[in-house]
């Protein structure tokens, strides 16, 4: 079987590469279409992943939605793919549905879990914003699949790695960046394995220091609940739930937020929660892993304080 | 300007989510159906936004059966000037933006929007197809828009900043949280939807690409485990040896 991977890199392998390889090798023989101008060193590294042949196109550096499609569509007609696989992040939510309408292909986007065992070719996603998880069954001989991110656990396969150019011009697309303005260098929420929150329980914008400084202790990124995106106290990009960014990072820290059945749909992926609400009886409780009943800001630099503690005790 | 917002229904934001037919099929019981709120607060809102700030025309399309009919009107009570409604059951997106596109492709829109994605399939995958099929370009997950002369300005959040993109017509947009407030409908506008056009057109013939075999709930939470405000070292050392997270 020919699986083809589509992966972007900066300047150094992403978790997201190393899953999307790791999903690709349980399916065949691993090729992986990229862009830009990360040196042959970085690419070869993911030959550590399974990745046999990687195709590199220098000549663009940002993931222009048209022109990465057509690279993607040359290489699946080059390699004869079956399978194109990419991460379900903002570049791919672009991308994937491009390659797949082009080849009329079906497309899983936002895969949980490798095929199940089974002659149909089924795969597990979260629908209903994470309240319930369908498998969804694709009848095309192509498929293009997209993977949720923290959803494979990356797994080493060294393997002999060739890197070749793709010569050939794409031309450009017809949309272009003027400008990117930077938010800091912190992990995007959406790929962020240790997440620390906070709701209208802080009182106000002027409190988060608490938030922060949690946060920086652990190296999580923070984020917040609704109302509190709603009234300003935090920036939009910042709201998780139903109606903004799904998260499912391997850790979760709510304080301050009672629990709305919109906001536990947005991150009841998240593999441990942790809940800090002076209210006894607030829902969130019965979503959580551990609860401790108590003013955030109280128990929140108690817990940085432990955190910083065990830290050192690591080093 | 002609802009064309893709709508679709999708359960309440509170409703619990359960399944029947040897769990194949979503549980309707006690549901109350809204449109879809990326395609209601952000894409429709701003492109009404835009034809009242500088003219043209809104219209809603939606691949449905009539039972999409009323979030259809909720819709054009907002604001929109008609609506279509492609009339099929719209189970996969291919299906669904093939029927879009085949509509679409000859009424030269400015502008085609979706929301992000919906939140009962979650998919995001309309948006891009529409635009593949439609040849035009994808800016997906914007959360702003400007429109001055034959360009538009969007922004969307990218990995470790914010993007601005520039793009001339037409072209494809998905919305995410931002780009526009929502509106609660007053009494003229209820008015009004009643007789605005609703055109119900047939489907065009295409293939299924995928299925979905069956629905599960995600396992329940086996009980929360409470610590004293005063034992953060504890929960420290659980998250480290339990459950391994930090």
């Amino acid at each position: 079987m020919s699986v083809l991977v589509f992966v972007e890199i900066k300047n150094k392998l992403s978790k997201a590469a190393k899953e999307a390889i790791t999903y690709g090798k349980n399916l065949g023989e691993v090729n992986v279409v990229t862009y830009g101008n990360a040196s042959n060193e970085v690419l070869s590294q993911m030959g550590d992943y399974g990745a046999k042949n990687i195709f590199v196109y220098r000549k663009i550096n940002e993931p222009n939605d048209q022109v990465v499609s057509k690279l993607i569509l040359k290489a699946v007609e080059k390699l004869n793919s079956e399978f194109i696989l990419l991460s379900q992040d903002q570049t791919g939510k672009s991308i994937g549905p491009r390659v797949a309408a082009k080849l009329e292909a079906g497309h899983i986007s936002g895969a949980i879990s490798l095929p199940e065992a089974s002659d149909d070719f089924t795969v597990k996603t979260n629908v209903y914003s994470g309240k319930a998880i369908a498998y969804v069954c694709v009848h095309s001989d192509k498929k293009v699949i997209s993977i949720l991110p923290n959803s494979i656990q990356p797994e080493e396969n060294k393997v002999d790695v060739s890197i070749s150019e793709f010569e050939e011009d794409l031309g450009n697309g017809r949309i272009k960046t003027v400008d990117l303005k930077p938010l800091g260098d912190g992990i995007p929420l959406p790929e962020a394995e240790l997440v620390v929150s906070a709701g209208r329980g802080l009182k106000g914008p002027e409190n988060w220091g608490i938030v922060e400084d949690l946060a920086k202790s652990l190296g999580a990124t923070t984020a917040c609940s609704r109302p509190v995106a709603d009234i300003g106290w935090r920036p939009h990009h910042e709201h998780v739930g139903q109606t903004g960014v799904a998260i499912r990072p391997n850790l979760y820290i709510a304080a301050g937020i009672s629990g709305a059945i919109q906001h536990l749909a947005g991150v009841n992926g998240s593999k441990v929660i942790v809940v800090i609400n002076t209210d006894p009886e607030a829902p969130f409780f019965k979503a959580a892993d551990y609860g401790v009943v108590g003013d955030a800001f109280e128990v929140l630099p108690k817990l940085t304080a432990a955190i910083n503690n065990f830290k050192a005790s690591q080093r | 300007m002609k802009i064309l917002v893709c709508i679709s229904k999708v359960p309440d934001t509170t409703s619990k989510i359960n399944f029947v037919d040897n769990n194949t099929k979503f549980d309707e019981n006690g549901v109350q159906y809204i449109v879809n709120p990326y395609d209601e607060w952000y894409a429709l809102v701003r492109a009404l936004e835009l034809v009242e700030a500088s003219g043209g025309t809104v219209t809603t399309i939606t691949v449905g059966t009539s039972s999409d009919d009323p979030t259809i009107r909720k819709a054009l009570a907002i604001g929109a000037n008609d609506a279509v409604r492609i009339d099929a059951d719209p189970t996969d997106s291919f299906f669904v933006a093939k029927q879009i596109s085949e509509y679409a492709k000859n009424e030269n829109y400015d502008i085609v929007m979706t929301g992000k994605e919906t939140i009962n399939y979650n998919g995001a995958q309309i948006g891009g197809m529409l635009a593949e099929l439609l040849d035009m370009p994808f800016v997906s997950l914007a959360n702003k828009l400007e429109v001055n002369g034959a360009k538009a300005t969007l922004e969307r959040d990218v990995q470790g900043g914010i993007e601005v993109v520039e793009v001339d017509f037409p072209f494809v947009l998905s919305a995410s949280k931002g780009m526009a407030e929502q509106r609660i409908p007053n009494m003229r506008g209820i008015m009004a939807a009643r007789t605005k056009p609703l055109n119900v057109i047939a489907p065009t013939d295409h293939k299924k690409l995928t299925s979905v075999v069956k629905f599960e709930l995600p396992a329940p939470k086996t009980g929360c485990k409470y610590l004293d405000p005063d034992s953060m070292d504890e929960l420290v050392e659980l998250l480290h040896n339990e459950t391994k997270v930090i």
